[in-house]
């Protein structure tokens, strides 16, 4: 026990402080790194909620993602060029709280029909709204369509500064564990049990007297959220947005960071968002055809590799 | 709105509906019998349009063109259900999903290594070029009339191999119980094979014969999978009378869609907000459709009556 918290405490302090220590000596290069690998891991975090502890496989949640990234990008587009009053501003609190509301709402009226069914189904329909979500930034030609929208201003809060890269880093990277405290919170609440007993054996809680679909419902819509905030956050980081960052490769993976770091376990997200951040960039370095060994290793983890890499590092998470 | 464009649209629109049918009954026949999420499937659809490209420009004939790469796509497919699916079958379907993504990246970056970056536009011959003249008034494309040609051939063609041949009778009696067709000594591995090989050249062809009008380009497969997942879950999963209904329907919708709804739309609503809101509708018209579909009937329009 008294390892296992000494193993978790030292990664959560190597993903706040090395990137840090490396931007003091001179090296903004890994700040930038780190922020997106704490980003990206957020949206990891949401994923597994659904994914890992509810056992729905979503295919569709780079969607949360884009739409999180235009609730910033639309606002200060507006505010800069007019039209929109109502949602033309550059504060942060106003943009968030959209991405929220946004992601929320998207994910509360899909999710009420593609949690009617189940397995294959689910797969196919959370690829399709997220397809859904992409053409339709792609045929609104005032956002950029498929060219994309520069984000002038970043979210404007009081006492931090987005433009500062150290200041958006260590918001992402406190986001990020907050973000990884919480699901571990819901995982342990009644909630969070209800949700594994669902995943379990779904007639079995029904037959106890849980209106399943409605756990099934919540769990959805807070991790589409947790996506959506990603999503404001990575549209903060890249100040750039484009129907590209809601393709479904983009879903595929954020699924292989889950899968790969292990289902269900708070560490697992993280796990995996690190792997496949350092699998990107050495991998890309070397060619511009990285695809074909990452594809190669997800075929080759998707055969070979059961548990992901919690399972890998023994005792470094308890398994549920 | 004008008579002649809108057959030529509903003409457009059969021809989307058809060729979406030609993938899609790949993977509702996967998936029906295997119980096998294939999402390469798309990737097999891309390999027939730059085969056949290449082809085209080694024989100087897009029809014999046509011709050999269809076998050659089987054997892709054939070889993929070896390789890749066949140690999967008995997995779950997130084991599917995760390693046919992964296939997908190996197919689409191979591609990008062999045919480059750029789209390959494939030339007509002659008799295919033209226009043709169906009535006073009324010229289309010669070639997308082919298409619908070949595409109706090929759907009869598997109508008939699935419900009138001994092969079909093994395929279906597979489908609703794998372990009794294995204990009266048919070997179903071999039968797997064939089912996928049959999948790849239908998707392949349909790739074949859409490379003459849009060329042969990466993101191609990777756009259409997800709308014949679209006719798939609208027709109900494993069913084929459910696909070819379901996508002749979202090939009308889509095609239709486009081309008028901002017409319809200027009938109730000012002309600039028709012209800002029409392409943004249109665009999720067929998403629409599914949730509205899935809404009432979870298990798709024409679930099949067994499993």
């Amino acid at each position: 026990m008294q390892k296992k918290v000494f193993v978790q405490g030292l990664i959560l302090a190597t993903v706040l402080i090395v990137p840090l220590l490396l931007n003091y000596m001179g090296h903004p290069f890994y700040l930038d790194l780190a922020t997106r690998l704490c980003i990206l891991a957020i949206a990891a975090v949401g994923l597994n909620l659904i994914l890992g502890y509810g056992g729905m496989i979503s295919f569709g949640h780079a969607a949360y993602l884009g739409l999180g990234a235009y609730a910033v990008g639309i606002p200060a587009h507006h505010w800069l060029y007019g039209g929109m009053d109502v949602i033309a501003t550059t504060n942060g609190f106003v943009q968030f709280g959209l991405a929220l509301l946004v992601s929320g709402i998207f994910a509360l009226l899909t999710g009420l029909i593609c949690l009617k069914v189940k397995g294959v189904y689910f797969i196919m329909i959370t690829m399709a709204f997220a397809q859904m979500v992409y053409y339709l930034f792609i045929s609104i030609a005032e956002y950029g369509g498929d060219d994309g929208l520069v984000i002038d201003t970043r979210s404007e809060f009081p006492l931090v500064n987005f433009d500062d890269a150290t200041q958006l880093f260590t918001i992402c990277a406190v986001s990020l564990f907050f973000v990884m405290w919480l699901v571990w919170r819901i995982s342990k609440s009644q909630f969070g049990m209800v949700l594994a007993g669902i995943k379990g054996n779904e007639q079995r809680m029904i037959a106890m007297g849980y209106n399943t679909f409605a756990y099934k419902l919540a769990a959805y819509v807070i991790s589409g959220m947790i996506c959506g905030f990603s999503g404001a956050l990575l549209g903060n980081f890249t100040t750039f947005i484009s129907p590209e960052m809601i393709d479904w490769a983009r879903s595929g993976e954020l699924m292989f960071m889950v899968i790969l770091g292990g289902v269900a376990t708070t560490f697992g997200p993280l796990l995996g968002a690190i792997t496949f951040i350092i699998l990107e960039e050495v991998l890309s370095t070397i060619t511009i055809y990285w695809h074909l060994p990452f594809g190669l290793l997800l075929i080759g983890v998707v055969m070979f590799v059961k548990g992901g890499l919690s399972a890998l590092i023994p005792k470094a998470e308890d398994k549920e | 709105m004008d008579y002649t464009l809108f057959v030529i649209q509903l003409l457009n629109g059969l021809q989307l509906g058809i060729l979406l049918f030609l993938v899609a009954s790949g993977l509702t026949l996967v998936f029906g019998i295997l119980d096998f999420v294939n999402l390469a499937h798309g990737s097999v659809y891309m390999l027939g349009a730059f085969i056949c490209a290449s082809l085209t420009f080694a024989l100087g004939n897009f029809v014999y063109a046509l011709l050999i790469s269809l076998p050659i796509v089987a054997v892709i497919g054939y070889g993929f259900e070896r390789l890749i699916a066949r140690p999967l079958y008995e997995r779950d379907h997130l084991d599917h999903v995760l390693g046919t993504f992964g296939a997908i990246l190996v197919i689409d970056t191979l591609a990008h290594m062999i045919w480059g970056p750029a789209g390959i536009a494939i030339p007509l011959p002659a008799a295919l070029d033209g226009q043709t003249q169906l009535a006073p008034g009324i010229v289309v494309p010669t070639f997308r009339l082919a298409i619908i040609t070949a595409g109706l051939i090929a759907a009869a063609g598997l109508y008939w191999l699935v419900n009138h041949t001994r092969t079909g009778m093994l395929i279906r009696a597979g489908a609703s119980n794998r372990t009794m067709v294995t204990a009266l000594g048919v070997d179903i591995q071999a039968l797997f094979s064939f089912v996928f090989a049959i999948g790849a050249a239908l998707a392949g062809l349909a790739g074949m014969l859409i490379a003459p009008i849009t060329e042969a380009s990466l993101g191609m497969g990777n756009n259409i999978i997800i709308t014949a997942f679209v006719v798939i879950i609208v027709g109900g999963i494993g069913s084929m009378k459910g696909a070819f209904l379901a996508a002749l329907l979202i090939g009308l919708i889509d095609t239709l869609g486009r081309a008028f709804l901002d017409d319809i739309f200027k009938l109730f609503m000012s002309s600039s907000a028709a012209e800002n809101s029409a392409p943004a509708i249109s665009s999720m018209s067929i998403y629409l459709i599914m949730a509205l579909i899935l809404f009432f009937r979870p298990q798709g329009l024409f679930p099949p009556k067994l499993r």
